[in-house]
């Protein structure tokens, strides 16, 4: 097994190789630089500053000055908010987008599967349409929808919560983002749960179970959740990844500072090296959160271990 | 009588934290509480903003865009200040001197100005701070405000050292700066952060991180608390500012708030007293359910589309671009497009101080009649119905631009058959292409003046200037604009960019749509809040009032 992660992981890094390179050049291929702005700089200072930045040295240089830097843990200086060096931002931001984001996907993975497997249980059952009515109702409507929603009920009329904002980084901070944020995502395990629990119920050592007088509780937790998870399973790897590295629109309404906006307001400003550190590192997390599907896995099908 | 004495007590306690042991006497009677009636005032005195997104940089000379500046003007004060409705002060100057051939400018400091840790400000500071602000090392874009001072262009272009800069210190509280030329509006560009001091031995042990909360010593009402990245900036009072006995609002937050529906629910949520703007579509609800908090201010700005007149069908047409710039109606644009309180215009340069606003004639005309006008000219530059013209409109993409466009198109259409492809595209995209000049044909622009007077806009119009995307260049046009600044005599030089502005609309290298105005909301609680053209926004003269 600990060989397994050890290739697996060393594989990864001309995955991350090439990523970077392929970003690099596309960012710098994209019309407009960092200091284009409404009026156009004198040319002297806009020689000056490109200067400063490297800008004005051939690509290829540029390029290895970069991967230099990365190796060293440089993401070097952001263009946009120059107070601050990318990986300070990274690092600011990301922690935020983790809290966030975890507990979005453990809301999501709890009620989720607890749901799917209601009503796969209860299949055909009323109970089992109006959790699918439900949940496809979830996954259709769009959080920039639900968030402001749940805003002017619980924020503006009730006065319960904050409407945005961390705040000092409560508790309350974060109810609104982390339930819009869950809400499709519970929608979608659910759906997920269901169909391969209805798969799992009607295989033959299920049937074997039950013929054996088992009690129901005890083969649905003992033996049909765990294949039934294996699609969750997959499907986690990359939704973690992608809610964890920041979800813009979650941000944006809820004025979180998390990842996301970086990565957004730094593609719209050309901010170069703000975008290729969120990119950088939104690739380790993804190479590193598809590693771990791969472990849960081996664990929870034994003919994947050998 | 009892809420004053809770309040002073909680002054006394910050200023006893604030400042060390030997300084405490002779500010001690400085701190009273301020405002019209200390009684009306609540006991709580924070101001939270709502302030866009996050700022670039609190170092005043690499600060750019309205963010950084909302901030600044609280942080730091430049030898001249401002009123709440725009008009020039004394700031960290008490007064200052201009010669008669309007080249040399003499400031006279206050000798009570201390930095907010108890280090006194002297010419030195002043001296110090204005190299940096325009050394090449520095790295700001913004060195061009300060152009007019001698020397400037050539340091910014790394030709000479700093040091050469035309600024000399008198004595420990008089400084003296020397113009290439006489600039009338000088005064007016000491209140950009440009301009602004910055405390040397904090910037020297420091370096990038003297911005930081604990390293940041500025001038202002306020320093530094807290800067949580994409969170919020808060500020506190600084014991150390001289007016500091006027200043009442003890903390003042600044949240990015890029989202503007996201903003609107904080602001309803009592999250925060100042938004910095709403969202359009629901300026008709906010005008019904929020009249008493809703601002429409005019802004010193000006929406316009460009003509590229190095392209066909625009090179040496004047009808043509005539009569497109009359088909509009303006007033439906604003009124019903757009919907935000927006002034039509048919001139270049907004409403600002000693300057008489200049529009065209057909201005004071009926609709009807400037339609009929534009049939006309739009013939006469051999165009018709049956033998259309076919043009381009580019826009850089946003909801509100493609509204205005999609407008424009169906008047044109609709008065003169005109057939137009809308297209558009993202920011920094559509800069370069418009700089380019090679495809646009019309485009959409709009330029928000760097300082309260008509050259901000006059001077875009120059040959080769860096807004100037129509490639407009007309010498009689850049002889008067040259003309008025070295006109020192306030009357002339306005008449000067008057007449040039006239000239620029008989060329019409461009059609102006409309002025910019400011939408936002105020709580009504936030005391001695008054508007200006500038949104030139300080919290040392607002203040809390019980809610």
């Amino acid at each position: 097994m600990f060989a397994y992660v050890i290739k697996r992981f060393f594989s990864a890094i001309p995955t991350l190789f090439i990523l970077i390179t392929i970003a690099f050049f596309l960012i710098r291929m994209a019309p407009g630089g960092p200091f284009d702005a409404d009026q156009a700089l004198p040319p002297e200072m806009e020689a000056n500053l490109r200067a400063a930045y490297h800008l004005d040295e051939p690509l290829y240089q540029q390029y290895y000055r970069y991967l230099s830097g990365l190796v060293v843990g440089d993401f070097g200086p952001s263009f946009q908010y120059r107070d601050f060096g990318v990986t300070e931002l990274i690092m600011t931001g990301f922690p935020v987008s983790l809290r966030l984001g975890i507990s979005a996907i453990l809301i999501a993975l709890i009620f989720g599967v607890a749901a799917g497997s209601f009503a796969a249980l209860r299949q055909n059952s009323r109970y089992d349409h109006f959790i699918m009515t439900l949940s496809m109702t979830g996954i259709s409507i769009p959080n920039f929808v639900v968030a402001p929603l749940l805003v002017l009920f619980f924020a503006v009329m009730l006065g319960w919560l904050p409407a945005g904002g961390l705040g000092d980084g409560g508790f309350q901070n974060f109810i609104l983002p982390t339930v819009s944020l869950a809400l499709p995502q519970i929608a979608y395990i659910a759906r997920l749960t269901r169909g391969s629990m209805i798969e799992v119920l009607r295989s033959q050592f299920i049937r074997t179970a039950r013929a054996q007088g088992l009690a129901l509780r005890s083969i649905i937790l003992h033996h049909a959740l765990k294949p039934a998870l294996m699609p969750v399973v997959t499907y986690l790897g990359p939704a973690t990844a992608g809610i964890i590295t920041g979800s813009v629109v979650i941000e944006q309404i809820f004025s979180i500072p998390g990842l996301g906006r970086f990565f957004v307001q730094g593609a719209l400003n050309r901010d170069y090296t703000l975008v290729m550190g969120v990119v950088v590192f939104y690739g380790i997390l993804i190479i590193l959160f598809n590693l771990i599907v791969d472990v849960i896995y081996a664990y929870l099908d034994p003919k994947l271990r050998k | 009588m009892n809420l004053l004495f809770r309040i002073n007590i909680i002054l006394l306690f910050l200023f006893f934290l604030g400042c060390s042991q030997e300084q405490s006497v002779d500010t001690i009677e400085q701190i009273q509480v301020g405002g019209p009636s200390g009684t009306e005032l609540a006991e709580e005195q924070i101001l939270r903003i709502g302030n866009g997104s996050e700022p670039g940089s609190l170092d005043p000379h690499l600060s750019e865009g309205v963010e950084s500046s909302v901030i600044g003007r609280d942080l730091f004060e430049g030898l001249i200040n401002e009123l709440p409705n725009g008009e020039l002060i004394p700031g960290a100057a008490t007064s200052w001197d201009i010669s008669d051939d309007g080249l040399i400018y003499t400031f006279y400091l206050r000798e009570d100005a201390r930095w907010s840790n108890g280090d006194l400000i002297t010419s030195e500071d002043w001296l110090y701070s204005l190299r940096r602000s325009v050394d090449p090392a520095t790295m700001s874009s913004y060195t061009f405000i300060l152009y007019p001072i001698l020397n400037t262009r050539e340091i910014a272009a790394g030709e000479l050292p700093s040091e050469s800069l035309g600024v000399r210190a008198v004595d420990q509280y008089t400084i003296e700066i020397i113009l290439e030329g006489p600039t009338p509006y000088f005064l007016g560009l000491l209140t950009h952060s440009q301009s602004y001091p910055v405390h040397r031995p904090s910037v020297e042990a420091f370096g990038g991180e003297h911005t930081r909360p604990g390293n940041l010593v500025s001038n202002g009402a306020y320093m530094l608390d807290e800067w949580v990245v994409q969170s919020h900036v808060k500020a506190v009072r600084n014991p150390f500012y001289w007016d500091n006995a006027s200043t009442v609002i003890n903390e003042v937050w600044y949240y990015p708030t890029e989202d503007k529906s996201g903003e609107l629910s904080r602001y309803r949520a009592n999250e925060l007293d100042i938004t910095q703007s709403v969202p359009a579509a629901q300026i008709d609800w906010i005008r019904e359910n929020l009249p008493n908090d809703f601002l429409s201010v005019p802004y010193l700005g000006v929406y316009y589309f460009g003509f590229n007149l190095l392209r066909e069908p625009f090179i040496d047409n004047f009808e043509l671009r005539k009569a497109l710039t009359l088909a509009i109606n303006r007033d439906i644009i604003t009124d019903q497009v757009l919907n935000g309180g927006q002034i039509p215009a048919y001139g270049w340069v907004p409403p600002v101080i000693g300057y008489e606003q200049q529009s065209m004639v057909e201005a004071t005309w009926t609709q009807e009649q400037r339609e009929a006008e534009a049939r006309r000219l739009y013939e006469a530059a051999g165009y018709s119905f049956d033998n259309p013209l076919e043009v381009e409109i580019m826009y850089n993409t946003s909801q509100d631009h493609r509204r205005v466009a999609v407008a424009i198109a169906a008047m044109w259409r609709q008065v003169l058959g005109v057939e137009t492809i809308l297209l558009n595209q993202e920011w920094k995209v559509f800069l370069d292409t418009r700089r380019a000049k090679e495809v646009t044909e019309v485009f959409r622009g709009g330029w928000i003046g760097d300082y309260n007077d008509a050259n901000t806009f006059a001077e875009l119009l120059q040959c080769g200037s860096g807004l100037n995307d129509q490639g407009y260049c007309n010498q009689r046009y850049d002889e008067l604009i040259k003309l008025a600044s070295i006109e020192d005599d306030l009357e002339a030089r306005a008449q000067l960019l008057q007449e040039a502005e006239l000239i620029m609309i008989e060329d019409l290298p461009l059609m102006p749509i409309y002025f910019y105005v400011s939408n936002y909301l105020v709580k009504p609680w936030v005391g001695g809040y008054e508007t200006n053209i500038m949104k030139h926004d300080r919290s040392k003269n607002f203040y809390i009032l019980s809610h």
